[in-house]
């Protein structure tokens, strides 16, 4: 019998329309029937009546069971069209891919232009999404993360200020709301055996700290109680990092012992691979915090130096916890007496480990998510407006497809397929741009910024990136695709129809308005940022801050222990650095500003002795004679300290200026005493007051300083900051004053070597970090938007060729014409901006944090961008006016 | 004699491999061959071409039979050519085991 089907590998030209599910049942239903009539004749033929052969035939089709028999048959059959309707799309979208490929390519520049612009959208928003994501979205890598909480006590101005022991022990007592609570504070102990002596970074805990987290070591065990004690045993925890750095990945390393300045430790664990220490990601190794329970007044125990966290019991809300704090902060009790500088009266603050976390970063890193979606609109309006231009040109090619039978949906298809293709070798290449772009963002990062070392392209990212390419290739071809098909279908082959061309230019007009006012909206956001920048980078810092190479000396090792040998050390350490070539002045400090030092103590002033509680928190300075110097902090009133302020003399201390005017309006400080935390008869007499200097931030008001001698305080800080004003390039001189300093000591850690110019510009990171991104993409909407009025006017131009021919035959000018164009450019222009400025103020309002020095609504910015932007615009009109100026009307008219 | 079971699969591809037809007239053309030995279902035998039209080693089209009724024609795909080639293959082997064994005499014999 002949083939009736068709050969496989010959394709199908008329495709069997796709049939019902009523169909298919309806087919199987005529199939059976068929069946029982052949059956039925057959046994008639053989002598049945036709009543008994009917019968027979059905008893045959499973009699009672016949229904089943057709569900059978009905359920194949809908499976199979299922197949072929699977089969079919998988045919029509390689089709219409191939189709989409074949058109893409024969326009390589609008391809190319599309696909740029597509990959610099969504590569910068994968990008920042990839930044932006551990830290404000992902919850914390531990268990039950909402649990961990942020316990701070409230400090001058309601700042946030590190917890005492004390308050931490109180807590601990009285709080029933957690399960664990936890003090941590910074440590850096210098390993040596073996290899190379070596610093670390680590952290002294109290016993519950990994509970409070929630991550046990993976060998060996936790810190329990009986570890956190004075004179405890000597017992450390290692990260997994070091453990495979330094000891090889040891299995046996639980139970050795390891040397950390000078003193042997037992290694009883080692935390996993995957912990990540969010409240310090550079700490190695971790040991207990072995504080005593004595609490005199001036012991370590009342230092607010510990940050405290706690996981809440299950079950405890945050509220809950907050409250019962509260209270317990309101009502001291008799077993756990308090000191004024803790005195609690403030309450406690309270917040989730995550948002502390990412507290000072949020602001910055949500502006310049905000920042990258307004980037990914422009980018997208962009080539909406391509796709459109493109589809104007096209319009002869989907009047033919039609007229040959392609209905709407199937070219809407057929467009979307396209801009979606678009989008996908954009999110390709994107893929590139966001791999150079997170490398780029590590590099910029703020110092501040937290989890850095989880922002990297991941599974995460790669969902998010394709959703937008998703996303981006359907908005992007949705216009272009009704408006084209509507084109097709609706004014047949006449290529020249002049209504179409006006629902097309109206839209693309639109379109470049909505580009020019998100551009607006970036730009104003940069421009504030720069001009706070500028502001922040103007403020006097109170030093001179050029040629200032600063680094920390640190004293390490049981020979220190005793007061009088650390100050020798430093002193015989700043005799060697002064005699280093190049080096002006030289002189220590115990905290240098603007490196994140914060030390603070209660201060109380002999005229306020009556009054007990009029105790005034003070940063206080422990510096050598030569600090102001070195600094060029200016003296303001009596003497500044010097050689023979020393242990025995008589005790004096430096007041700066704004405390002086605060504290004595009007009046003379000379002279007047003071003494730090309670009253322990050791008074200081004020000798002199000093010029204000920027600690803790540049953007930050004046707070209060006090200055004494090292050997005038009541212990020798084991840690300085070593301050050099050098003759030329400060950065230069770091290895000669390192070398210098070690020749006293080799043993001696020197850390955190930075020139001040650099300090000031870290000071300032966050704020800098924010503003590159936003000058980086405002460039870019810039760009954009600019190509897109040139576009939109181009094409406009090409258009009304004609009439711009009639119009100059009929005597306009050139000016005239030239006019004409830029007018209805500028037209496009001036409402966008006005929609974008708008756009900006409301924008603004989420920028307030990052600004300083200057008001969100700042006339000059907005006037700039303004300005920025009709210039921008004129010159993305001039070509195309310039090019209908030159319409010669005879050829114009002549092409019709 | 009812079917062994698997085999009614086999029987129906073997039969188109002679050329398509519908259902009715494999199921005569079965009885036919078998001699009326082979006792066929009709039931079993709709959903066979059902099951082997769903594994693609059929394929069947409307057409017209030659008393002018519609009817399903099922044709042998090549994947189903190549089945019935594995299978008769197959059972041949399995007949002659089978054989084998049940002919040999014992001394029950």
């Amino acid at each position: 019998m002949a083939d009736r089907g068709i050969r496989p590998g010959v394709h199908r030209i008329f495709r069997l329309p796709l049939r019902s599910k009523a169909r298919v049942r309806a087919d199987v239903d005529e199939e059976l029937e068929s069946f029982l009539e052949a059956r039925t004749e057959h046994l008639i033929a053989r002598g049945m009546d036709p009543a008994a052969a009917r019968a027979e035939a059905l008893r045959r089709l499973g009699g009672a069971t016949v229904g089943e028999v057709r569900e059978y048959l009905y359920d194949s059959a809908l499976r199979r069209e299922e197949r072929v309707r699977f089969r079919e799309s998988l045919h029509r979208l390689h089709q219409d891919v191939r189709f989409a490929l074949r058109s893409l390519v024969r326009a390589p520049g609008f391809t190319l232009v599309a696909v740029l612009t597509l990959a610099l959208g969504i590569g910068a928003s994968t990008a920042i999404f990839s930044a932006v994501n551990p830290i404000l979205f992902e919850p914390l890598p531990y268990p039950h993360p909402e649990r961990i909480l942020r316990i701070s006590d409230v400090g001058p101005g309601g700042s946030r200020l590190d917890v005492t022991f004390g308050t931490y022990h109180e807590l601990a007592e009285r709080s029933r709301a957690f399960d664990a609570l936890a003090v941590v504070k910074p440590w850096q102990p210098t390993v040596t055996g073996a290899s190379e002596p070596e610093r670390l970074d680590g952290q002294r805990v109290s016993a519950g700290y990994f509970r409070a987290l929630g991550v046990p070591p993976v060998l060996g065990r936790a810190f329990e109680p009986s570890d956190d004690r004075v004179r405890g045993p000597k017992v450390a925890i290692l990260s997994h990092g070091l453990w495979r750095r330094r000891f090889g990945g040891d299995a046996s390393i639980v139970g050795r012992l390891v040397t950390l300045d000078d003193n042997s430790y037992t290694v009883i664990g080692v935390m996993p691979s995957a912990f990540e220490n969010v409240l310090e990601p550079s700490a190695e190794l971790w040991a207990p915090l072995q504080y005593g329970e004595s609490f005199a007044p001036d012991s370590r125990e009342w230092g607010h130096h510990l940050r405290l966290v706690g996981r809440l019991r299950p079950g405890v809300e945050r509220e809950q916890a907050a409250g019962e704090l509260a209270a317990i902060a309101r009502t001291p009790v008799p077993e756990f007496p308090r000191v004024p500088w803790a005195s609690l009266e403030q309450g406690l603050t309270v917040s989730s480990l995550q948002d502390d976390v990412t507290y000072g970063v949020k602001p910055a890193l949500l502006a310049v998510f905000g920042a990258v979606i307004l980037l990914l609109t422009i980018a997208c309006v962009n080539v909406t407006n391509l796709l459109l231009a493109r589809g104007a040109q096209r319009r002869g090619e989907f009047a033919v497809r039609s007229a040959l039978g392609a209905g709407r949906p199937r070219l809407i298809r057929q467009l979307l397929t396209e801009s979606v293709l678009l989008a996908v070798l954009g999110g390709v290449l994107g893929m590139v741009v966001a791999e150079l772009g997170v490398r780029a963002l590590v590099v910029l990062s703020p110092p501040g910024l937290p989890r850095l070392g989880a922002i990297h392209l991941d599974a995460t990212v790669f969902v998010f990136a394709l959703g937008i390419v998703t996303l981006t290739g359907l908005v992007v071809g949705l216009i272009p695709a009704l408006q084209a098909s509507r084109a097709g279908l609706g004014v047949g082959l006449q290529q020249s129809s002049r209504r179409t061309a006006g629902t097309h230019a109206s839209t693309r007009g639109t379109l470049v308005v909505a580009e020019v006012a998100l551009a607006v909206v970036l730009l104003v956001s940069a421009g504030l940022l720069l001009r706070s920048l500028q502001r922040l980078f103007s403020v006097p810092v109170g030093f001179d801050a050029s040629r200032l190479l600063t680094m920390q000396v640190q004293t390490s090792g049981h020979r220190f222990d005793v007061d009088s040998v650390r100050y020798r050390f430093f002193e015989q350490a700043l005799d060697a650095v002064r005699r280093v070539p190049g080096v002006q002045a030289a002189a220590f400090t115990s905290q240098l500003p603007l490196s994140g030092d914060l030390d603070v103590y209660g201060v109380h002033f002999e005229r306020d002795r009556d009054r007990a509680d009029a105790l005034e928190a003070a940063l206080r300075y422990a510096v050598t004679p030569g600090y102001f110097e070195a600094m060029r902090i200016p003296l303001r009133r009596g003497r500044l300290l010097d050689a023979h302020d020393v242990a025995g003399a008589p005790q004096v201390v430096l007041i700066n200026e704004s405390f002086a005017k605060r504290r004595f309006p009007g009046g003379d400080p000379i002279g007047e005493r003071l003494h730090f935390g309670p009253d322990d008869g050791r008074w200081y007499t004020i000798v002199g007051v000093v010029g204000d200097v920027k600690q803790a931030s540049l953007g930050l008001v004046q707070s209060d300083a006090v200055y004494v001698a090292p050997t005038q305080w009541h212990w020798v800080d084991g840690r300085m900051s070593l301050v050099v004003r050098s003759r030329g390039e400060p950065a230069a001189l770091a290895p000669d004053v390192r070398r210098a300093v070690w020749s006293v000591d080799k043993d001696q850690p020197i850390v955190r070597v930075a020139t001040m110019p650099q300090l000031v510009a870290w000071a300032a990171a966050e704020r800098r970090f924010a503003l590159i991104i936003f000058e980086a993409f405002g460039i870019a909407a810039l760009v954009l938007s600019a190509t897109g009025i040139y576009g939109v006017l181009s094409g406009s131009v090409a258009e009304r060729k004609r009439e711009i021919g009639v119009r100059s035959a009929l005597g306009a000018s050139r000016g005239t014409i030239l006019g004409l164009v830029v007018r209805q450019g500028m037209t496009l222009t001036a409402l966008g901006v006005v929609i974008g400025l708008a756009g900006a103020v409301a924008a603004s309002q989420a920028l307030v944090s990052l600004l300083f020095g200057v008001q969100r609504l700042d006339p000059a910015t907005y006037l700039g961008v303004i300005a920025l932007l009709v210039g921008v615009s004129g010159v993305a009109c001039s070509v195309p006016a310039w090019r209908a100026a030159r319409v010669d009307p005879s050829i114009a008219l002549r092409a019709e | 004699m009812a079917l062994l079971k698997g085999t009614l699969d086999v029987l129906v591809l073997k039969t188109l491999s002679w050329g398509p037809m519908h259902a009715f007239e494999i199921a005569t053309w079965l009885e036919g061959r078998s001699a009326g030995r082979l006792n066929v279902e009709d039931a079993a035998l709709m959903q066979a071409l059902h099951r082997l039209e769903e594994r693609d080693l059929l394929t069947a089209e409307w057409g017209t039979t030659e008393k002018g009724r519609r009817a399903r024609y099922y044709r042998l795909t090549s994947a189903g050519r190549a089945h019935l080639k594995a299978e008769t293959a197959r059972l041949t082997t399995y007949v002659d085991a089978l054989t084998t064994i049940l002919a040999a005499r014992t001394a029950a014999d």
